[in-house]
């Protein structure tokens, strides 16, 4: 019976909680991240077309702001992931984590599509738009609120449901573009009503990218202020630290996550409307590009901060946008912007680790008791 | 049978300090276990008994000071290393896993043929564990268990993995007084035996009755130890607390007894279809503190919150309200929380789980004031000026230690959460005020708080409805105790006359065999 | 002519990437881990593969020694996928990062090496098309029985795939055996429904994580690898692999953890996703509607478990909770 064991050493780190870290200083160690990450970057990008990541840099500087024009694309590019990931903080907020996003904004650009198509010309271009956005916020509401309504009902998976629901958006558009295709074999449905342009946004300038900007900042501070001082934004945090907590006080839980969902919805179904009748004028089913995705994680890292968010945001455009242009300089492809955006991605969620946890690491020698 | 003189160390500590952020959990304490001796832990809920006996099993890590056991400094940094010592713990929030079988349970994390055969484990098990003569179903899923039945299978998995030394953590917290007894058996048996046994405990007669030596903790400090038979209550509750208390709640004479609320054949299911609550009748009278007593899991949380309107309720039950002003009587069943609300009846209601359903462990102070309040006011925001003042209020009144009203609830004391949580649901002056485990994990300091605040609302002619788990306490706080067994009535007594043992009985009366028993004629059998 | 002879082995031509999927998924499910990068792994898989393929074609001219051209994308896949599985397991293990996140974060990331190499390729070899073709690879890894063509349709439906379909059968029933009847098994489940239980009794609850992750990842590396070398003829196109990546993680729901199943499982999933290619006189709108089909049947029984409330088919308890002793 008697074993004699093993006489272990004190282990060489140890890890304990803390939350003594202040604000300042949590800025300070995502920030140290990104620098870490952009210095990872620099080194595949050096690796992989041999020049100075210095130019590299520079250059990406200059394919995100180099013109008036890059800059305003830039810009537009930002609005679309803010948008959509602000559509999607109430649901996280609610720990309901909607994956459904790429579809729900697929959804509301083909609502404004088919009325732009059927309904183009027979009514004026100012009464079109707004028929427009009403059916792209309602088609999004209701591809969210589906399993939010069985989340609510039966605790069904919505990590998985709302995922699944992008694929049944993306098969039912590619129905629909076929049916609309121009010309027919194409595969492509076209810009839609090039001609009198009917349901198109109006122009500022060359094109309507302010206005999409604009819309864009107007949502952004109305989500601040309905997060942070409506009475709804309240039910929604209490529901998302504890369900049981929200029923004591009377919260009705399955009605507050289909009220959110719809608003998270409809959100998106506002980005399908802005893509569809403001800056593409058309219809694929690659249209919401993985901004559906990369909206969750610009949600998640900014800790539901609205303002936060919009730097998140700014970030992983501005080097999508650098990449692109590094892309066509050295003849790469597209896919090296989500490369570089994957490894600072990686570096963010890693460095949550040491906000969070104070590692111990044991000294060489005894150490005092 | 060796003299508790000439026995040998199995363990000691020299001044082991564990620190949680800012607050030191155990200071520099030094202690000593003999081998083949009942050792008690004794100290209040927060003294660090817990934390102390984890740094034994390898839960946690010790920040300082040195552990020995056998005479030999040891480091334990994991569970397996305190098996590795022939150290083994019973945790008092079972570690089981839930869709395993009791076997299954039994050999995790144990070395031993790849493949799984199930006759040879069994075997194997029975083999260990026949000597102490535990009768219990290896096969059943531990979902399907009674509490008492899964402490059963902790601890023939401690002695399955070959523990001489065994750390029981308020073992007795969610048993009856008979299976109290058969546990104690079992725990002298093993000690015969020649196992080591240490209970962490804060019931004096369970120390009393159980142990050899007492040792004592007092705010993560060292109190000392003593011979139990050197011991009496007062002594130990001296030891405990720092000074001599008076352990009496002052329980007056109800006067003014009205009939509050009518409950008739309340019934309704949990979420696996099976009833939870069975033809349940009684009455909340205004004026007197009803207690309920029941081993966990009797239906004590499904009637609070049926009468709270957090739970549906099967065809025929009734909850009858009785207005104050003009006697009318008001159904309840059918209504949720804020249609009672909007009836204007006033219900407050301390659930058992307080940062997971009364209280948001994430919100300060006025953040969780607001809980109960955030509807009130016009528009679509929320108005927190009354919620701030009642928070610095109750802060003020009950003596909240926290850093500001906005500090995160989680972040404060067991203690200061219940004021907080007590404190608000006072504030909405009720007429029936319901309260489960109200001081579970709380200082005897702040329990005599809550057990004030619930006479002063005695006093007003409130329905205090306590729901308990201490015998001790709920016969010297309440009026009349309803006691339920398996969802059902078995009896509603007056606390003035009865005792303990007639309230242990009526606790276990319709549940049969569930509980595993125990062959105590095997025991008597066998010699070693 | 509809004919189910025919039908059958390319329902299971389909259903093969989804299994390594499946099974790899299910393994990291099983110890708490929801990895959402899986579709990631599966294109980082596919292209080291490739890559190992291409590098190797180029340097023999074209000449091959089989079991050189099998073993080569074959270890390179497996090294892709095992690093992507240390990247999972060090950031939501050892740094408890969410495990949604990182997953989605390493799926962007993996298709986008995926793509990026892809088209790196495409343009070292001046290829004129947007795809990349490694004939002689593909050949070895397609080499059926050769007696197969003489068995009709026995040989037809069971006997005409090449090594990597039955690799796919065997480890899924390897891990299921594993899961279901070992010592090793148990523990893993432990991990996944109750990481204290198991840290308690004594089990080393990262070490079964890392290896859960990093083996389910390299499983799952093989589904991209059989999809390039086998199903597609050694053809690589960017994003042809598409979204199979998500459907492998939508079996695991369909199949209730269960590897044994998402044999049967997969070929069904195969089988949907090619029906639209069998519907009499479907045009080509209505057969993007028929691609619905394996989604849609997944909504339908993760809505069908969450209502019967089953104990034994509810997802693994801990299922994307981090682990830290310590918490309080």
């Amino acid at each position: 019976m008697d074993k004699t064991p093993k006489i272990k050493k004190e282990p060489l780190i140890k890890l304990s909680k803390r939350e003594d870290l202040d604000r300042k200083h949590r800025y300070m160690y995502r920030a140290l991240a990104i620098v870490a990450a952009l210095i990872v970057d620099g080194i595949i990008i050096t690796a992989i077309v041999h020049m100075n990541p210095l130019d590299i840099y520079g250059t990406m500087w200059m394919g995100a702001f180099g013109t008036s024009r890059k800059v305003m694309v830039t810009f537009k590019e930002l609005a679309i992931l803010l948008v959509i990931s602000i559509a999607l903080t109430p649901a996280f907020k609610m720990k309901f984590w909607n994956l459904g996003g790429e579809g729900q904004v697929l959804v509301g650009a083909w609502a404004t599509a088919a009325c732009m198509l059927y309904l183009g010309g027979k009514l004026p271009t100012g009464i079109l738009i707004i028929v427009m956005f009403f059916a792209a916020l309602a088609a999004g509401a209701i591809w969210a609120m589906i399993p939010a309504i069985f989340k609510a009902k039966w605790g069904t998976n919505e990590t998985l449901f709302t995922l699944m629901m992008n694929y049944v958006a993306i098969q039912m558009v590619s129905y629909f573009i076929i049916k609309w295709e121009v010309p027919k074999g194409s595969g492509h449905v076209g810009i839609i009503n090039q001609s009198g342009q009917e349901g198109w946004l109006p122009y500022i300038g060359t094109n309507s990218y302010p206005l999409v900007i604009g819309f864009v900042l107007i949502v952004t501070i109305v989500m601040h202020i309905y997060l942070n001082y409506s009475k709804h934004g309240y039910e929604i945090s209490v529901v998302g630290e504890s369900q049981r907590t929200a029923s004591y006080v009377g919260i009705k839980v399955d009605r507050v996550i289909v009220r959110t969902l719809i608003l998270s919805g409809a959100l998106c179904g506002f980005a399908g409307w802005m893509m569809v009748s403001g800056t593409d004028h058309t219809i694929t089913t690659s249209l919401a590009g993985g901004n559906g995705f990369t909206g969750i994680m610009v949600s998640w890292l900014a800790q539901f901060n609205v303002l936060v968010m919009s730097l998140c945001a700014l970030l992983i455009v501005v080097l999508g946008q650098g990449a692109s242009e590094i892309a066509t300089t050295f003849g790469l492809n597209e896919a090296f912007g989500d490369i570089l955006t994957g490894v600072i991605l990686f570096f963010i969620i890693g460095v949550e680790f040491f906000i969070n946890y104070k590692v111990h690491i044991r000294k060489s020698g005894k150490e005092e008791a | 049978m060796s003299t508790l003189e000439d026995r040998e160390v199995a363990v000691s500590l020299r001044n082991v300090t564990k620190t949680f952020g800012s607050v030191t959990a155990n200071n520099n304490i030094s202690l000593d276990i003999y081998h083949g001796e009942i050792l008690s832990l004794l100290g209040e809920n927060g003294s660090g008994k817990t934390t102390l006996m984890n740094m034994l099993a390898g839960i946690y890590a010790p920040d300082g000071g040195q552990i020995f056991v056998n005479g030999e400094e040891a480091v334990i940094t994991s569970p397996q290393d305190a098996f590795d010592y022939q150290i083994g713990m019973i945790h008092q929030h079972f570690k089981l896993v839930d869709v395993f079988s009791a076997a299954e349970n039994i050999i995790l994390g144990m070395p031993g043929k790849a493949k799984l055969d199930k006759k040879e484990v069994l075997a194997d098990i029975h083999k260990e564990i026949d000597k102490y003569g535990f009768e219990i179903d290896l096969n059943k899923k531990i979902y399907e268990m009674s509490v008492s039945e899964k402490q059963t299978v902790e601890i023939i998995k401690v002695l399955y993995r070959g523990a001489r030394i065994l750390i029981l953590d308020e073992p007795t917290a969610v048993l009856t007084p008979q299976e109290t007894e058969k546990l104690f058996f079992i725990l002298r048996t093993m000690k015969e035996r020649g196992r080591t046994i240490v209970i962490i405990t804060h019931k004096l007669q369970e120390v009393l009755e159980l142990s050899d030596r007492v040792a004592v903790l007092r705010k993560g400090e060292y109190a000392g130890v003593v011979n139990t038979k050197d011991a009496t209550e007062s002594s130990l509750t001296e030891m405990m607390v720092g000074k001599k208390v008076e352990l009496n709640i002052g329980r007056t004479e109800p006067h003014d007894v009205k009939d509050l609320v009518h409950i008739e054949h309340l019934t309704c299911l949990n979420k696996y279809g099976r009833k939870a609550l069975d033809d349940v009748s009684f009455t909340i009278r205004g004026g007197e503190i009803l207690g309920i007593a029941g081993i966990a899991g009797a239906g004590q949380k499904e009637l609070l919150e049926s009468i709270a309107g957090l739970q549906k309720a099967e065809e025929g039950s009734s909850i009858l309200y009785r207005a104050i002003d003009n006697n009318d009587e008001i159904q309840l069943i059918g209504k949720d929380v804020n249609d009672i609300k909007n009836l204007g009846i006033s219900l407050a209601f301390v659930p058992e789980d307080r940062l997971g359903m009364g209280l948001v462990g994430n919100m300060g102070m006025v953040g969780n004031m607001l809980l109960r309040s955030y509807n009130e006011g016009r528009g679509i925001f929320t108005h927190d000026t009354a919620p701030t003042e009642l928070a610095e209020e109750i802060m003020e009144k009950l003596e909240v230690v926290a850093p500001s009203v906005h500090t995160p609830v989680r972040k404060l004391s067991g203690g200061n959460v219940q004021k907080v949580l007590v404190g608000r649901e006072i504030s909405l002056a009720p007429r029936v005020l319901m309260t489960a485990y109200a001081v579970r994990g709380l200082d005897i300091n702040t329990s005599y708080t809550i057990y004030n605040i619930m006479s002063e609302e005695k006093e007003k002619g409130v329905g205090v409805v306590y729901v308990g788990e201490d015998l001790d306490v709920l016969l010297e706080l309440c009026d009349r105790i309803l006691v339920l067994c398996e969802g059902k009535v078995s009896g509603i007594v007056d606390a003035r006359t009865t005792t303990k043992e007639q309230v242990g009985l009526l606790m276990t009366k319709y549940s049969g065999d569930h509980i595993a028993k125990i062959h105590l004629d095997t025991l008597m059998k066998e010699d070693d | 002519m509809f004919s189910l002879v025919a039908f059958i082995p390319r329902a299971i031509l389909q259903g093969i990437p989804l299994l390594f999927g499946c099974v790899g998924e299910t393994l990291s499910e099983k110890a708490g881990s929801l990895n959402l990068g899986i579709p990631g792994v599966m294109y980082v898989g596919a292209m080291c593969g490739v890559i190992g393929g291409f590098l190797y074609e180029q340097s023999c001219g074209g000449q091959v020694v089989p079991f050189l051209a099998i073993m080569i994308p074959f270890l390179s896949c497996l090294a892709g996928a095992l690093l992507m599985g240390l990247l999972f397991s060090f950031l939501t293990v050892t740094l408890r990062a969410n495990q949604n996140v990182t997953g989605l974060a390493m799926t962007t990331f993996g298709v986008g090496f995926g793509n990026f190499f892809g088209g790196s390729l495409m343009k070292l070899t001046g290829s004129a098309v947007p795809s990349i073709a490694l004939s002689a690879t593909s050949q070895c890894f397609r080499k059926a029985l050769p007696f197969a063509d003489n068995l009709g349709w026995f040989g037809k439906v069971f006997l005409s795939y090449g090594f990597m379909t039955y690799l796919a059968v065997a480890i899924a029933v390897v891990c299921g055996f594993i899961l279901a009847k070992t010592r090793i098994g148990l523990q893993l489940r432990a991990v996944g429904e109750n990481p204290a239980t198991a840290d308690a009794a004594g089990i080393d609850v990262n070490k079964y994580k890392y290896f859960a992750i990093c083996i389910g990842c390299m499983i799952a590396g093989l589904g991209g690898l059989f999809y390039v070398m086998d199903y597609a003829n050694g053809v690589w196109s960017n994003d042809a692999f598409g979204d199979r990546g998500w459907l492998a993680i939508a079996l695991v729901i369909f199949t209730l953890w269960k590897p044994n199943v998402a044999i049967f499982g997969s070929i069904l999933f195969g089988g949907l996703f090619i029906l639209n290619l069998y519907i009499p006189g479907a045009g080509m709108a209505t057969k993007e509607l028929w691609k619905m089909l394996p989604y849609l049947v997944t909504i339908i029984v993760l809505v069908v478990t969450s209502m019967r409330r089953k104990r034994e088919h509810q997802p693994p308890e801990s299922l994307g909770l981090p682990y830290f002793r310590e918490d309080r």
